[in-house]
């Protein structure tokens, strides 16, 4: 394969945005950038689709490699797929052009900067997936902060700047130790190529102290409790796209990091750590389960509903069972379609009665109920009802977790009772109940673009609820060769003393 | 004369300087001539140093003065860096009344002192060079002599550099004293064993050239004097003394006292550590942006030296390359500052750039992309800047510099953020002029090019500068 097909992938984007930038246009046609970044975000989308299918889903090994010499005699630039990360980039590249049909009604002003802005965005997100050099992944990792911070303070709410300045400096502040990490290993192991690290393994001392550098970078991200302060507040004054990108693909970086860096090049930490990761994990879950429910404000509870669910993912990641950690991924994929689907949903209604306070609505059923149904889908997505993504990622997770600390499994299952008592909750409060507000009243059911992207995501939720084969499928190889490589099972059972 | 040869770009500017001075001062207003001339004589001094043989490694006059990769280097990023600063600032000293054929011919000597302080290899020369451009700078400083914080700028900078030379002079003779030279050399071999005037010496000299680049603890002068000089000189402060400086410090340390790592190295990780933190600290409640820019050039120097103070070769190349990129990003900085302009008024405070982004989105772009830059956000140039640096540093375990640099980072871009949030968050004021000449456009597009675009081929700059050898 001589094709750069993954340099095309992250290159597209942002030939995209040079485009819509360099092509001079009036008001009336501004028209015409949307449908600019449509396309490209469309082709994008269709080459990643084309990379899954052609996709050798049997091998181990790392596929579509490219290398190219970048910083002389110390890094290259390398990228490449596994099972895992392909996984990723077709959720980028699939939520990346909703996010751009849904301009239309949100973004009122500087539309062409906003396009721009999501182009880039998308480029630096597809670089994190498919980068196979710690250099370059954290190039691409610190990179989003630009465009992110930019559509937060821009385009947000009334407490952007607040917001956005809170994103960026709490992120920043993860990931400068993560820099001192990665150039310790190089200078520890000679090399920052992910491939070659595998191989050659990280000396079990540094272990230590490389994982928890990683992991202040990727906890701030993921967010773990206690540092997930910050996405309430970026969630809540995003633009609807930018919540979606943020909720939907931003979050999974770091989900994507433990499994790829922390599991991978530090087993032996990963181990020595998993009391830790499981504490915070059940934590995230149940309390922020519970500050779910008391919220008044649509966004910032599924904000908080994001941050229990990633406690399931980082909880899944680090059973370092087959079935946990494919459980994770899955949990991660099904998170950014389905929370995608929830803050497009609030948008939808936000874009007509300017709030978002749960207690301004109620009745919807009435009014809106095409409306009405697909969020029904989405809350039952987002509660794990069995026949929906939602629940095979959970199920697999506490699998894993039940497989190694019952205590955990058991207070990580409490958690989607917590889950599906707030997410009906709301939805009770929202959709049905009395119509008291006059405004509410004067409300209508969805335009068309807006079923066209709101359906689009109902469709792989269901299916993958009913049918998850062809993910498993593709995640599965690279998993057990995670878990092979760096005989995660051994280690395992000596912890366990079997 | 073989000699001679080696030197001709100085002589060249030596030249030029008699040459203008008397031009300048037969033909009547010919101020922008001489200021176009001397643009002129800077590209002529560019060329007649690419021109010279790269290969050549040698000690003139006595051993006093060197031709070396290290010189070739920095002088060539000298000269670029003043052509660059005179095409951008051309049209503002004339707005500013401030165009006079001093003005150019300063800005030559001040050159010519740089060139003989970055070829100096005895601590006379080194000297002479040192006082030359410091003379220029303090009348340069004040230039504007109808302006108040001008004249107390000139003046401030002018008593402080007089102490600080005065240290620094003291330092050369305590050296003097204990090892019987003044050759670089020389003093290398004559000094085998520590003593405590030797050390002293050291001290005093780094003192007095910590103050050039002004790093703290010895900043002071840096805020008023960047804040009351004339925006053209200002960018000239905050480019050419430091290539010179940060060479002197590059050859004091790694000539005669690289066998005595261990008396200055904890000196330099101080004064990195201290501009890193308090550069970043400070530059957070200021007004002005070039007020704010010394700030952030002082926690900028932080970085520079944290490179010196690793001991390495490696280390010394990333701080060069930090310098190279510094340059490029305050650079284009500069050019987006003479870019405010509205009815012959250059406007200065952060909060004139209220709303930049509605009525000029491409000057906002440059300063955003230049903003984040100098915030270390990757994939911009500055980022490559402290990567670098980082991995100097890393690989001589120096974690607890490399860590409270990065935390440093992390304060600085907070006040980088608060700019970049007053451009394109905060509601529009009245629009700017947008008719600029060509030379400033030229600095602005190249420069912030050059940042945008430095990580699609990093190796270039990196290359050339690990030919640099330093012994």
């Amino acid at each position: 394969m001589n094709f750069p097909i993954l340099s095309s992938l992250i290159l597209l984007p942002t030939i995209g945005a040079l485009f819509i930038f360099f092509v001079r246009s009036s008001n009336s046609q501004y028209q015409s950038s949307k449908y600019v970044a449509l396309f490209i975000t469309l082709a994008n989308f269709f080459l990643s689709l084309y990379l899954w299918i052609i996709f050798d889903k049997s091998i181990v090994d790392f596929q579509f490699v490219e290398e190219r010499e970048w910083i002389s005699g110390f890094v290259n630039y390398k990228v490449g797929v596994d099972g895992i990360s392909i996984l990723f980039i077709l959720l980028t590249t699939f939520i990346t052009p909703i996010c751009v049909i849904t301009v239309n009604a949100t973004i009122k002003n500087r539309l062409k900067d906003f396009l721009i802005a999501i182009l880039i965005l998308e480029t630096f997100m597809i670089g994190v997936f498919c980068s196979l050099d710690l250099v370059v992944f954290y190039l691409f990792f610190e990179a989003g902060l630009i465009p992110m911070f930019l559509i937060i303070g821009i385009w947000g709410g009334e407490r952007r700047v607040y917001s956005a300045f809170k994103f960026f400096l709490y992120t920043l502040l993860g990931s400068v130790l993560m820099l001192v990490a990665i150039i310790s290993i190089y200078w520890i192991t000679g090399t920052t190529d992910v491939i070659k690290l595998y191989e050659l393994g990280i000396d079990a001392k540094y272990q230590n102290l490389l994982w928890l550098a990683f992991f202040s970078s990727f906890a701030v991200k993921t967010p773990m409790w206690p540092v997930h302060t910050w996405l309430p507040d970026a969630h809540v004054e995003a633009p609807t796209a930018g919540s979606v990108l943020l909720a939907a693909i931003l979050l999974k970086m770091a989900g994507y990091g433990f499994i790829r860096f922390s599991l991978g090049l530090f087993p032996d930490a990963s181990l020595y750590f998993v009391p830790l990761v499981y504490t915070l994990s059940l934590i995230a879950i149940i309390y922020t389960s519970l500050v779910a429910l008391m919220q008044e404000d649509m966004k910032k509870l599924i904000a908080y509903s994001s941050v229990a669910h990633m406690g399931f993912v980082t909880l899944g990641i680090f059973t370092m069972t087959q079935q946990g950690i494919e459980g994770s991924i899955f949990q991660m994929i099904s998170h950014g379609l389905v929370s995608a689907a929830l803050f497009l949903c609030v948008g939808v209604v936000y874009d007509r009665l300017h709030t978002r306070l749960i207690n301004r609505y109620g009745g919807l059923v009435a009014i809106m109920p095409k409306y009405a149904i697909v969020f029904m889908v989405f809350t039952l997505g987002a509660l794990g009802l069995p026949g929906t993504s939602g629940f095979i990622g959970e199920f697999l997770v506490l699998m894993g977790a039940f497989k190694k600390n019952i205590l955990v499994a058991t207070i990580a299952s409490l958690g989607v009772i917590l889950g599906a008592a707030y997410m009906l909750w709301l939805y009770k409060r929202i959709i049905f109940g009395k119509l008291i507000n006059e405004d509410v009243k004067k409300m209508v059911d969805l335009k068309r673009f807006e079923i066209v992207t709101l359906w689009l995501l109902v469709l792989p939720i269901i299916f993958f609820g009913f049918y998850p084969e062809p993910l498993i499928n593709s995640i599965e190889v690279s998993v057990a060769n995670m878990i092979d490589m760096n005989d995660l099972d051994k280690i395992n059972k000596l912890a366990l003393g079997e | 004369m073989e000699n001679l040869q080696l030197i001709i770009p100085e002589l060249f500017i030596s030249i030029m300087i008699m040459f203008l001075l008397i031009f300048g001062v037969f033909k009547k207003n010919s101020s922008q001539l001489v200021y176009n001339l001397t643009t002129v004589s800077l590209v002529a001094a560019l060329a007649l140093i690419i021109n010279l043989d790269t290969q050549i490694q040698s000690s003139l006059f006595n051993n006093s003065y060197n031709i070396d990769s290290l010189g070739r280097f920095m002088k060539i990023l000298l000269i670029l860096s003043g052509i660059f600063v005179m095409l951008s600032s051309s049209k503002y000293i004339q707005i500013s009344k401030i165009s006079k054929i001093e003005y150019p011919i300063l800005i030559l000597c001040s050159i010519l002192g740089m060139m003989v302080m970055i070829s100096s290899n005895d601590l006379i020369v080194f000297y002479m060079g040192l006082e030359l451009q410091s003379l220029a700078l303090y009348v340069l400083a004040s230039f504007n002599r109808d302006n108040l914080l001008s004249t107390e700028s000139g003046l401030k900078y002018f008593v402080l550099s007089a102490l600080s030379s005065g240290l620094l002079l003291y330092g050369c003779s305590l050296i003097y004293g204990f090892s019987e030279t003044t050759n670089f050399n020389q003093i290398m071999v004559n000094t085998k064993e520590i003593e405590y005037g030797l050390t002293f010496g050291i001290v005093f000299i780094l003192v007095g050239l910590a103050f050039k680049i002004s790093a703290v603890p010895f900043h002071m002068w840096a805020p008023d004097v960047y804040q009351g000089s004339p925006t053209s000189v200002t960018v000239f402060f905050a480019l050419l003394p430091k290539i010179a400086a940060l060479t002197v410090f590059i050859r004091f340390l790694y000539i005669p006292f690289y066998e005595l790592g261990d008396q200055w190295q904890m000196i330099i990780i101080f004064l990195s550590i201290a501009s890193m933190v308090f550069g970043a600290v400070a530059a957070i409640g200021q007004k002005n942006l070039k007020r704010l820019i010394a700030y952030s050039s002082i926690s900028h120097m932080g970085y520079a030296l944290a490179g010196l103070s690793t001991g390495t070769t490696q280390g010394v190349q990333s701080s060069i390359t930090y310098i190279t990129i510094y340059l490029v990003m305050n650079l284009a900085f500069f050019s987006c500052l003479f870019m405010l302009k509205r009815n012959d008024e250059y406007y200065e405070n952060i909060d004139d750039l209220s709303g930049l982004s509605k009525n000029h989105p491409l000057l906002s772009l440059s300063l955003l992309v230049v903003l984040f830059s100098l915030a270390g956000i990757p994939p911009l140039a500055g980022f490559f800047a402290k990567f670098y640096i980082f991995v100097a540093v890393i690989n001589e375990k120096m974690y607890f510099l490399a860590i409270v640099g990065l935390l440093a980072t992390v304060i600085a871009a907070f006040y980088y953020l608060r700019i970049i949030k007053i451009i394109y968050f905060d509601p529009e004021k009245e629009k700017f002029e947008s008719k600029h000449n060509l030379g400033l456009k030229f600095t602005l597009v190249a420069s912030t090019f050059f940042i945008l675009a430095y990580f699609i081929y990093p190796s270039g700059i990196v290359d050339i500068i690990s030919q640099i050898k330093i012994n």
